[in-house]
């Protein structure tokens, strides 16, 4: 190794601490504070067992402040509706093309809750295959979305947001903004096994970020991703056109919901339950439309 | 020894313990049980008490341990794992030697029989669950093929488990290995400038040599059988094993690292076949949840004395 690779390599170090200084220093220290005190169960090197460290966040924390309250200025109703501690499901509807919601959700109980909790939430497969992207989501939390991995973080007392949607609610045309897709069944299932209460969470703004007049899936599935939609904007005016325009969103937390029964019920049964949640976040989100007073205010 | 004492203790075979790990097995296990060795390699550094037969074990001469000596268990670690011996002979060596041996066991009723397989038959895929069990499909084959006869062997060995009931056999799966051993893992963090795929930067399991050899021990219980993953100490990213050696990685983006080892491998200047890449791209860690609740296995070694254990062996090696 040869001196001036020394010197490179200290200087880098050097830039990367006072990086990290002036990071903390420019947090709101209520805020961190709240953020860096939460119990994670992180081992003794800073990392909790799916690679999630709490230190990390503090490189997002900027960034996604500035999004949360004044680009998206995100509105909370009855965020203690979520206990404390212990295993919860936060079950949401999936809306507007990019998965703003999940982030915002997870924004929402670090800033505006005390104490913070961190949301995991279930990522896609193919995210753990993206180069960076793989490393930044671990760092940030987030989970490869596997049954096996789900039932392991609620048995450590996690806060778990699902979109039993999936991908058929975000790629949803404007034309039918704020229905519900089909849900998925999983997450009853583990809701039931491990006797978790489900919170119902109704996000309402997300559809107007990105409203979508046609998805283009053919093009989609050449690319690898699951939709490409194509809206007013998009892909017109280049990739300026594929920011999501700054609506204002309103997170609606509904009261938790206790279920009993055999998670190994047939599909009639389960189905049964899981249309109670979907009523439920149904009613949360009309209640919030009617209530706005309009998209971007 | 007096001849009263002999019968006293148990037999146990060891195959392969001319290598590291035979080698700390027979050092751990010594004073405990008598122990036999069977190696083609020739053995150094070994207690007195131990016998040795330098054969190969496929051949004739391997039968006659087992007539000769009434053995109680077999501990079966002669499995080679050298990317560059000839896939055939490394397929030969490997299957015909297990089946060999269990082959031998049934026949000449041992009780016990521990198979040291590897947590990379679960292979490093993104699909994967953080934590695999044991009932987790094998899939380490999908992609590196060098890896399909520890794969068949493992395999073997279960099917022997349920065709021989009266046998107890155990098969482990432990987690990375690191320490003094020549495997692909150790060589790697013995790297000056370890490599890295740029954008990646998986969990990662590793265990002790001497906590492998405990579980080894523990699997040698009377009573115990089954399949068993084992894992030392909690995971970290793979960036926090190099900086606590103190070393810089090198992250290189993958279509360059896969075209630079295709050639260095083709070169025979590397030694690290280009389907490795995985694992230092994708998770492969282990549940062992199971193997600390019925075999009573527990790690002793935290990652820190693991790491300085690899950089600078202590001298009672």
């Amino acid at each position: 190794m040869s001196d001036t690779d020394v010197s490179v390599r200290d200087s880098i170090r050097r830039l990367r601490r006072r990086l990290d200084d002036a990071l903390v220093g420019g947090l709101d220290p209520k805020v961190w504070e709240n953020i860096s005190s939460m119990r994670a169960g992180q081992n003794e090197y800073g990392y909790d067992p799916f690679g999630f460290e709490p230190e990390f966040l503090k490189y997002i924390y900027p960034v996604a402040e500035r999004l949360y309250r004044n680009y998206f200025r995100v509105e909370t109703f009855n965020i203690d509706h979520i206990p404390d501690d212990g295993p919860v499901l936060l079950v949401s509807n999936h809306t507007g093309q990019l998965p703003i919601d999940g982030f915002l959700i997870g924004c929402a109980l670090l800033f505006d809750r005390q104490p913070a909790r961190m949301v995991r939430s279930m990522v896609e497969h193919w995210v753990a295959t993206i180069p960076f992207v793989s490393w930044f989501m671990a760092r940030a939390g987030q989970v490869v979305g596997t049954r096996q991995n789900c039932r392991i973080l609620l048995g450590r007392g996690g806060c778990i947001l699902v979109f039993p949607e999936g991908t058929r609610g975000v790629n949803k045309t404007f034309d039918r903004a704020y229905e519900l897709a089909p849900f998925g069944y999983g997450f009853m299932r583990l809701a039931l096994e491990n006797n978790t209460p489900i919170v119902p969470v109704g996000v309402v703004g997300g559809e107007e970020q990105m409203p979508t007049i046609w998805n283009f899936e053919s093009l989609g599935r050449l690319l690898g991703i699951p939709a490409f939609p194509i809206t007013p904007t998009w892909p017109l005016l280049g990739p300026l056109g594929a920011l999501p325009l700054p609506v204002k969103y309103r997170i609606h937390f509904g009261e938790p919901m206790h279920f009993e029964g055999a998670s190994d019920d047939e599909d009639r049964v389960i189905g049964e339950k899981v249309d109670q949640v979907k009523a439920a976040i149904h009613k949360l989100v009309q209640s919030g439309l009617r209530e706005r007073k309009g998209v971007f205010f | 020894m007096s001849r009263s004492n002999r019968r006293t203790k148990q037999r146990v075979l060891i195959t392969g313990i001319a290598g590291n790990l035979g080698r700390a097995v027979a050092r751990r296990l010594h004073r405990r049980f008598e122990i036999v060795g069977i190696d083609r390699r020739p053995v150094r550094d070994m207690p007195k008490d131990i016998e040795i037969e330098n054969v190969d074990l496929r051949r004739r001469r391997a039968e006659d341990v087992f007539r000769r000596e009434h053995l109680d268990a077999v501990v079966h670690l002669n499995i080679m794992h050298d990317p560059r011996t000839q896939q055939k002979e490394h397929h030969a060596f490997n299957i015909v030697g297990t089946q060999k041996l269990v082959e031998l066991a049934a026949e000449h009723r041992v009780p016990k029989v521990v198979v040291l397989s590897s947590a990379n038959v679960y292979g490093p895929d993104p699909t994967n669950n953080q934590f695999l069990n044991e009932d987790a499909p094998l899939m380490g084959g999908q992609n590196f093929m060098a890896i399909r006869d520890l794969i068949a062997l493992d395999m073997f060995c279960n099917t022997f488990f349920w065709r021989h009931p009266e046998i107890e056999t155990v098969i482990l799966r432990p987690a990375n290995i690191v320490g003094r051993v020549n495997n692909a893992p150790s060589r790697y963090l013995r790297l000056d400038r370890p490599i890295t795929v740029m954008g990646f930067d998986p969990m990662i399991q590793i265990i002790h040599v001497e906590d492998v050899v405990s579980a080894i021990e523990c699997a040698l219980t009377p009573g115990v059988r089954g399949v068993y993953n084992i894992a030392g100490p909690s995971p970290v990213p793979l960036s926090t094993l190099i900086k606590m050696m103190g070393k810089t990685r090198l992250p290189v983006p993958e279509p360059l690292a896969r075209t630079m080892l295709n050639a260095a491998w083709s070169l025979k200047m590397s030694d690290w076949p280009v389907p490795e890449l995985d694992h230092i791209k994708y998770v492969c860690m282990v549940d062992d949840a199971l193997a600390r609740q019925e075999l009573g296995f527990q790690h002793a070694y935290e990652i820190d004395r693991i790491l300085s254990d690899l950089a600078a062996p202590p001298a009672s090696y």
